[in-house]
């Protein structure tokens, strides 16, 4: 799990200096300081489960098993990246590892996810979908859409809300009449509960429960997990809205050095073998850095492939 | 051959490839004991269970947006909709998820759904039950998009869209559901893209689909009264679209007329015409006409209902003005 939230952590910081160099185009939605919810939920996934993201993807794809080079490859818009260029930070999927998608309509998520656990339950697997999304999301009419079958039909389907207190600029107090998303769950006859989302202990704990009773047939749950992004909603954003006190506080709050700590205080590992992760989890970067450099862009015909399995669009290349 | 109504050729086809694979499931809301609200699914319930015909809340977000995900991991979910008004609530799933997903994803990932949307006026449903908004989903890449007229191509259609791995829109006419027509002992499928010559004619081409070729096919036996032998297209396929059928029988006839339910204005009327025009501008002895509704909703009462959906006389004019 460590090694998990460090490729993500060095992955993203990575990220952050191409997109201001300008090798990065488009959007790009950082998961910094959230670490600790995807690894922590994931790690109780097999590959064969399913996960819905969100803008804010690179966390979900990472914790999940996703190939760094091709997650890289996509953010430079290379032939190599997963979505051979034309997907880009927020269309990362990987159908093998039960990626959906990372998804740039927020609350789209939780519609797919709902379909992919009744597709599971009805072809009798006891695959689960995990569904991440954020607080704002719950807002969206699909949020309750989804809530009220999964319930209703007893689905496998665990709602992971990563409540990072702020719908972009808006906050939290600012966007709904509630403190805890969890409450939300009530209506539905869901059970939920809110917990710290820096504590990536807690998370794999809640998450791992969660997918247990999913696995037995028992239904839903709808966790919500509190956290802080340490990055404006995009890059580029300079997150002014923000309390700087309050930043400074979440900033403590970091779950990686927060998981270091506990790793060397329980004797879990030394400051050596953290050392060495880290050297490596670099190297890792380092390489997926040189592929995604050293690959072709995508060719021009391949702006009208892929739409269709069987037709070719009748688009000019003009 | 025997006589079926449009809605038994729907049904015939779902019960057809539901008996074929198990992983073809039907959901809408009140698709099971119930029958669907055109009695489309009647008898599917008690044939195939509980699991594999769902009643779903209304909600049609998630009728649609689930239809996405289960479609993405192994199933071919067919889901109907009361009314093609009531996309407008489950328009984020089919056109930002399910006809974009593949494109997105690099071609990594199919959405085999089908989404069946009775379309259109003519029951003083009123404006919020009598759309045609064929206009609004033909326009988005990534979706194939069908529009039966008769009982052998609804079948026909159906099977095709179901072995589909795209996101297929079946758009059905409420007004076609009772009328019988006649079906091959052995219902074949009907390959997208390949429209039907409804009705041979050499003074002027008709394009259509759904319930218009009934129209267009009334209006051509009052034409030809009058000397002129219409020739009528029924589309059957809006994307992919036949265009060697429409632009042959152009280059025979050097008339063409487009009719449409929906409203002209920004209709995929407007798009047939564009393209006869752009494509077939040499053959042309008169300008493309273009038939559809008045740029109104679909008003209730059935006057005025009647006067601002296109008529049988309206095509007969559009026609004899091209002479």
């Amino acid at each position: 799990m460590y090694r998990k939230m460090l490729r993500i952590r060095k992955f993203e910081k990575t990220a952050s200096v191409f997109f201001a160099e300008g090798k990065i185009p488009g959007f790009v939605h950082l998961y910094i300081g959230e670490e600790a919810i995807a690894v922590g939920a994931c790690a109780n996934l097999r590959d064969d489960d399913y996960i819905t993201s969100t803008h804010r993807g690179h966390g979900h794809i990472v914790a999940k098993g996703g190939n760094l080079k091709y997650m890289m490859a996509e953010l430079f818009g290379k032939e190599t990246g997963y979505c051979k260029g034309k997907g880009g930070s927020m269309h990362i999927a990987d159908a093998e590892l039960g990626i959906l998608g990372a998804n740039g309509i927020v609350g789209a998520g939780h519609l797919i996810a709902t379909g992919s656990a009744w597709s599971a339950q009805y072809r009798g697997t006891d695959q689960v979908s995990v569904c991440f999304f954020g607080d704002a999301s719950t807002n969206q009419s699909t949020f309750h859409e989804a809530m009220n079958l999964a319930s209703l039909w007893k689905l496998p389907v665990i709602f992971v809300c990563e409540n990072n207190l702020y719908g972009i600029s808006v906050s939290q107090a600012r966007h709904q009449n509630i403190k805890d998303i969890s409450q939300r769950a009530i209506g539905y006859g869901m059970p939920a509960l809110s917990a710290d989302g820096n504590d990536v202990l807690t998370v794999y704990e809640q998450v791992g429960e969660a997918v247990s009773r999913a696995r037995a047939g028992e239904g839903p749950t709808l966790l919500e997990f509190k956290t802080y992004r340490q990055h404006g909603h995009f890059e580029g954003d300079p997150g002014a809205y923000r309390p700087k006190e309050e930043v400074e506080a979440w900033l403590q709050k970091d779950p990686i050095p927060r998981f270091e700590s506990h790793l060397l205080g329980s004797g879990i590992l030394t400051e050596e073998e953290l050392e060495t992760v880290r050297s490596e989890v670099d190297e890792e970067i380092r390489e997926a850095l040189e592929f995604a450099d050293a690959s072709p862009h995508p060719a021009p015909e391949s702006s009208v492939q892929d739409i269709y399995s069987d037709l070719i669009e009748e688009a000019r290349i003009r | 051959m025997r006589k079926i109504t449009y809605g038994e050729g729907i049904r015939e086809a779902l019960r057809e490839k539901m008996l074929e694979n198990k992983n073809v499931v039907l959901l809408g809301e009140d698709v099971g004991p119930y029958g669907g609200t055109f009695g489309v699914t009647k008898g599917l319930w008690e044939q195939f269970g509980e699991e594999r015909v769902r009643d779903t809340p209304i909600s049609e977000g998630i009728i649609v947006g689930a239809s996405v995900g289960a479609a993405a991991t192994g199933l071919r979910p067919v889901a109907e909709l009361m009314f093609i008004d009531f996309l407008t609530f489950g328009m984020d799933g089919l056109v930002n998820q399910a006809a974009k997903m593949r494109y997105m994803f690099g071609g990594k990932i199919s959405v085999p759904l089908v989404l069946r949307l009775p379309a259109g006026g003519g029951i003083s449903a009123g404006a919020q039950h009598s759309g045609s908004l064929e206009a609004w989903v033909t326009h988005v890449p990534g979706l194939k998009v069908v529009y039966p007229s008769n009982a052998a191509d609804a079948w026909g259609l159906m099977l095709t869209a179901i072995d589909d791995d795209n996101p297929v829109v079946y758009i059905e006419s409420k007004v076609l559901y009772s009328q019988k027509s006649e079906v091959p002992d052995k219902v074949t499928k009907v390959p997208f893209g390949s429209a039907a010559i409804a009705r041979e004619g050499a003074d002027v081409s008709i394009i259509t689909y759904g319930k218009q070729v009934h129209d267009a096919l009334k209006a051509a036996a009052a034409l030809a009264k009058d000397g002129i032998e219409a020739e009528v297209i029924d589309l059957r396929s809006l994307y992919p679209l036949d265009k060697e059928t429409i632009f042959g029988s152009v280059a025979k006839t050097h008339r063409a007329l487009v009719v449409t339910e929906e409203v002209k204005r920004g209709g995929y009327g407007g798009e047939l015409s564009a393209l006869i025009s752009e494509q077939c501008f040499d053959e042309l002895d008169a300008p493309v006409v273009r038939i559809g509704a008045l740029d109104s909703p679909v008003p209730y009462s059935q006057v005025l209902e009647s006067l601002v959906l296109p008529s049988v006389a309206d095509i007969v004019k559009g026609c004899k003005e091209m002479f």
